[in-house]
């Protein structure tokens, strides 16, 4: 009898730490009362040593934003704007205030973000190359934070350990630097990262916006509960 | 009964495998902000051409150019000297998108004001 219990303890334990628990669906009160329309990304603060790491963020970050249904100010010609007018340190253009940002691009909200993390390293056995960013939505009109969220994507999820062992390891280690170095990985993990971040279609993502056929409809976080 | 658990598990896993088409067609619009951003291996005339790429490749599938293509294209042709096409671009922008009226309006009105 004893032994049972104990097998039935085991068991249930087994099972239960088998599931992964989602992080709480995310208060979306504030973004739904705000209801932006239009997203302006502002020049991410960068706190990796790759100098290029905004200006790919930057890129990626326009598609996932405008397939969740938002209009994305054209992140490009926004930067050149904020040099134009003298902006050209980040930390200063996430320190202008809203009222004056509403002003000059008629923006419902500004997205800041945040690079943690980006480009590759080779650490023995495995090159790696990791994009982590983190960032928050603000109403323009109110200054309230509409939506916060982080993301992380390495490009070490996918790939196949070549087997072989210790040295083939290696070897895959030194031979994935030398690609992702060259063929600028870290731009497409900043795709994925990005998508990962806001899309609507991810757990905790945006609300879909007005441009979207789901538009209106609750969270995806929301429908699991 | 064995074609029924056939078909249902087929559906069941075809289900899953579902993914939703994007709304909007970028071709290679992301790598050519990238490159815009590089200001290096790719000129401003080859980003140009890219560009006017994409909004031919998505005439022909029929679908929606993403938001911002026609803006960054109005910039690159504004850049490098072909105000007239540059308009252009804004305007359609603006048709597509009315949300991007107010800046693109703020940045013509800034030009004018600078060439008086």
């Amino acid at each position: 009898m004893r032994h049972i219990q104990i097998a039935v303890i085991i068991v249930f334990v087994v099972f239960t730490s088998a599931c992964v628990n989602l992080p709480p669906a995310y208060d979306y009160t504030n973004f739904r009362s705000a209801d932006p329309h239009s997203i302006l990304v502002l020049p991410p603060l960068n706190n990796s040593t790759e100098v290029i790491a905004p200006y790919s963020v930057m890129s990626q970050i326009v598609a996932p934003l405008a397939e969740s249904g938002f209009y994305v100010f054209p992140v490009a010609l926004v930067d050149q704007t904020f040099k134009n007018n003298g902006l050209t340190v980040a930390n200063d253009i996430h320190a202008v205030p809203i009222e004056k940002l509403h002003e000059i691009f008629g923006a419902d909200a500004a997205l800041y973000i945040d690079i943690k993390e980006y480009g590759t390293s080779y650490v023995v056995i495995s090159s790696d190359t990791v994009v982590n960013v983190s960032a928050t939505l603000v109403s323009l009109k109110t200054g309230d934070i509409l939506w916060q969220g982080a993301a992380r994507a390495s490009s070490a999820e996918n790939r196949g350990n070549s087997g072989g062992g210790l040295i083939g390891m290696l070897v895959e280690a030194a031979v994935n630097q030398i690609i992702e170095t060259v063929s600028d990985a870290g731009f497409g993990i900043a795709g994925i990262a990005s998508t990962r971040l806001l899309s609507a279609e991810g757990h905790n993502g945006l609300l879909h916006g007005p441009r979207s056929a789901k538009y209106g409809q609750p969270a995806t976080s929301e429908k699991q509960k | 009964m064995r074609v029924l658990f056939v078909v249902f598990f087929t559906t069941l896993f075809l289900g899953g495998c579902k993914t939703t088409e994007p709304s909007y067609y970028y071709g290679s619009y992301q790598t050519a902000v990238y490159s815009y951003f590089k200001a290096s291996e790719v000129g401003a005339s080859q980003q140009i051409e890219m560009l006017e790429g994409v909004i031919e490749q998505a005439r022909g599938k029929g679908k929606p150019v993403a938001p911002g293509v026609h803006a960054h294209l109005g910039m690159l042709y504004f850049n490098t000297g072909n105000a007239s096409l540059g308009q252009v671009n804004f305007d359609i922008e603006k048709t597509l998108f009315p949300e991007s009226a107010a800046y693109l309006d703020f940045l013509m009105n800034k030009n004018a004001s600078d060439k008086i």
